[in-house]
């Protein structure tokens, strides 16, 4: 059996500037796997190269067994890959059922409306506030209205960008439990990028540590926390 | 505007500071000035000499001094008396008698700009809701539009079908009327780059020369009929639209609106050129005049065998008949862009647009492809504008380069923008203003840009999203709020 998604010795760069330098990951279907790192480390531009947008100068990524390194974008996410980018990017001011119509425009038309209800069971608050601009919401909802919005094109991988960025401490465990939820529920494999080591932890199956473009660790996501190198550098000093 | 002003009416002014800073400013420009402006090379009697002008320098230097100082005192929180004097400078340089007009013309603008800022910045003081608080204000004016709107856009629809039939409808009024009417359907064609799509289109005059050029070759080369030459002078500025967003759509923002308005002048420059097709710069007269649908024909006596429109009807000959029929052609024209743009925003491609507007990062990583999505964009845009061109050659019955200057380009665009981006309402009322305002100051002949200049930077001050800037959601799962009532939601909620 072939991973759903590997990424093999990938560099990508920024001009001259080599962001990633030769990583190598799997992401087998069904599991939630955490990619933890520093600000810079370049955890935005693997999620990004995954997608297409930079593509990788050196390496090879595979999705479901077919090679996507050279498949642009908007054909990426036609063939399964949906992703709440770095700082949500929902777009303010359309309503919220306009940004989740938007989702949609990848997925066949007739199970809208499923899907949308499917998107109002695990975020019931995006339902109150369909017709609000979307711009108005709280950090919180503009999150949850994110990963809504990539789960209405049908994914069977989905790419979580710091979901918990800005948000209080509430807030985010409310979009962690939601997100195993939607592990757990709908079997949905997830990808997980997050500085928010310790509830990015907690909720993985297995986990990667990216340092300046590099792996330096993986394991279980127990594993991770309980290592003590893992401890001092991204734990240490609250979460 | 930009600069925070601390509002602490009891602080001294510090004038040490102000007349320090305007002093360096005037001996910059001093230094500028001396040697550019204050000495001339003449020609006289076979030899070159030196002409002083230290009269318009001194003038230059002691403008400088002032306008600067007022900036000064306006950063320094003092709002009325700069505004007087501002005001004072702007009204009275058209009664002083200066050395060069330029001057003048510096004198004005100086002025005008300075009252503009003081009179923000008394607002600001006098008024003590904070700079939110009048956003929100803002759009709940613009909600309250909004609801206006459902009335208002069928009122005036219902005015401007009724309009050649009114008693003081006379031809002037006609004519104005379609002028206005050009630029209302030109407005909502580059609304769908401009307002949708949020591309910034320069050179949007290309594709409206593109249409008229095209239906004036075909009917007088070929002497076909307006009626085919409509659809074809679209498709032919579409394609234009095509071959060049081909390749420029690539490009970020700010490069793509220099390439466009690289393009229209490149079209309108191979116009002048071109001398064997396209006439040069004398144009391309004779062109035909659009027939009843090709039924019948606006003439006195029509050639044997052809119909005349007044014999069709059995009523008496008029010239006002075809000024009447292009106007209503040019009506229902504009009403299809505008049919079409409120179908189209309710599709996905029209979503997308919008969606393209707010933030193109985030429509990449949902599966759109951007290119094709600006591409259709851009070509309809096109085609709507070579319509209008159409319209434009045959209404006219002449056409030259002058026609289609960057001017053009500008008009248009200063329409959508300042009418609201994404409004079709705000396109009307912007046009209407526009063509209304240009006619009433037609004496001041080159002062008018300079009133419509003014007129833009008062909207951008007040409203810099535009007049009607508040934008609808094209679908709704609940009853129908008014704008007004949404407004108020959203703010409770936040
Ligand atoms: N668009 C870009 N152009 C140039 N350099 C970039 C760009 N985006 C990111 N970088 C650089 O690449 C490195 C990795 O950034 P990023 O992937 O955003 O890190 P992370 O998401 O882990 O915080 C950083 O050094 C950053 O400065
Ligand atoms: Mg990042």
């Amino acid at each position: 059996m072939t991973a759903m998604l590997t990424v093999s010795g990938v560099k990508t760069f920024y001009g001259s500037i080599e962001a990633l330098k030769g990583v190598d990951l799997i992401v087998e279907e069904g599991e939630i796997v955490t990619l933890i790192g520093a600000n810079g480390a370049g955890k935005s531009t693997l999620l990004m190269t995954v997608c297409g947008s930079p593509q990788a100068r050196y390496g090879r990524i595979t999705f479901e067994g077919r090679d996507i390194t050279r498949v642009p974008t908007f054909e990426i996410v036609r063939r399964g890959i949906a992703q709440s980018p770095e700082g949500r990017r929902i777009f303010g001011r359309m309503t919220v059922l306009e940004n989740l119509q938007m989702g949609a425009v990848t997925a066949r038309a007739a199970t809208f409306d499923r899907d949308l209800e499917r998107v109002f069971t695990l975020f019931p608050r995006l339902k109150e506030r369909l017709s609000q601009r979307a711009g108005t919401m709280s950090g919180g909802e503009q999150q949850m209205l994110a990963i809504g919005r990539a789960l209405m094109s049908q994914p069977r991988l989905l790419l979580l960008d710091e979901p918990s960025l800005g948000l209080a401490p509430l807030v985010v465990k409310q979009i962690f439990e939601v997100i195993r939820e939607i592990n757990r529920e709908q079997g949905m494999t997830v990808f997980l990028v997050e500085q928010n080591a310790y509830h990015a932890l907690k909720l993985a199956h297995r986990a990667y540590v990216l340092v300046t473009g590099r792996i330096t660790m993986s394991g279980t996501g127990a594993e991770l926390l309980a290592n003590p190198e893992v401890r001092t550098a991204y734990l240490e000093g609250g979460h | 505007m930009t600069e925070t002003v601390m509002v602490d009416s009891a602080r001294a002014v510090d004038w040490w500071a102000v007349v320090k800073e305007a002093a360096i400013t005037a001996a910059i420009g001093l230094a500028l000035t001396v040697i550019m402006v204050g000495l001339r090379t003449v020609e006289s009697g076979g030899g070159l000499i030196i002409e002083t002008h230290l009269t318009e320098v001194a003038w230059f230097v002691v403008l400088v001094f002032v306008g600067r100082a007022g900036m000064a005192l306006l950063r320094q929180g003092v709002a009325v008396p700069v505004l007087v004097v501002s005001l004072a400078v702007a009204v009275g340089c058209w009664f002083v008698h200066f050395p060069s007009s330029v001057l003048q013309l510096l004198a004005f603008t100086a002025g005008a700009v300075l009252a503009i800022r003081a009179l923000v910045l008394a607002r600001i003081h006098r008024s003590p809701l904070s700079a939110q608080e009048r956003d929100q204000r803002m759009d709940r004016l613009g909600a309250r539009f909004q609801d206006a709107a459902r009335y208002l856009g069928p009122a005036l629809l219902a005015f401007a079908a009724v309009l050649p039939l009114l008693p003081f409808a006379d031809r002037y009024i006609i004519d104005i009327g379609t002028l206005a009417l050009t630029y209302v359907m030109l407005g909502w064609g580059l609304n769908i780059v401009v307002g949708l799509a949020g591309l910034l289109d320069l050179g949007y005059v290309a594709f409206y020369a593109v249409g008229a050029y095209s239906y004036a070759l075909l009917g007088s080369y070929f002497g076909w009929s307006f009626w085919v030459c409509l659809p074809l002078a679209g498709i032919m500025a579409s394609c234009f639209g095509l071959l060049l967003g081909f390749p420029v759509l690539r490009l970020r923002g700010d490069y793509f609106a220099i390439v466009t308005l690289g393009f229209g002048e490149m079209i309108r420059i191979i116009l002048l050129n071109w001398y064997n097709f396209t006439g040069g710069p004398n144009g391309l007269t004779g062109i035909p005049r659009p027939s009843f649908f090709g039924i019948a024909v606006f003439e006195r006596s029509p050639p044997d065998g052809v119909l005349a429109f007044n014999d069709l009807f059995g009523i008496p000959f008029s010239t006002l008949q075809r000024v009447d029929f292009l106007y209503y052609l040019i009506l229902v024209l504009a009403l299809i862009v505008n049919f079409f743009t409120l179908r189209i925003r309710r599709l996905p491609l029209g979503r997308a647009w919008e969606a393209l507007r707010e933030d193109d990062i985030a429509c990449t990583a949902l599966g759109i492809n951007r290119t094709n999505i600006k591409l259709a964009a851009f070509a309809i845009a096109a085609m709507f504008g070579g319509f209008a061109g159409s319209f434009f050659a045959t209404r006219q019955g002449f056409i030259s380069p002058e026609s289609f200057s960057f001017m053009e380009s500008a008009v248009i665009l200063a329409i959508v923008v300042l009418g609201g981006m994404g409004s079709q309402l705000g396109v009307v009322i912007a046009a209407v203003l526009w063509v209304g305002l240009t006619e009433f100051f037609r004496d001041l002949a080159q002062y008018r840009m300079l009133a419509f200049g003014l007129g833009m930077v008062l909207i951008m001050v007040w409203r810099p999203r535009g007049l009607l800037a508040h934008r609808d959601p094209t679908l709704l799962l609940h009853p129908r709020l008014t704008a007004r009532q949404r407004q108020r939601e959203a703010e409770n909620r936040a």
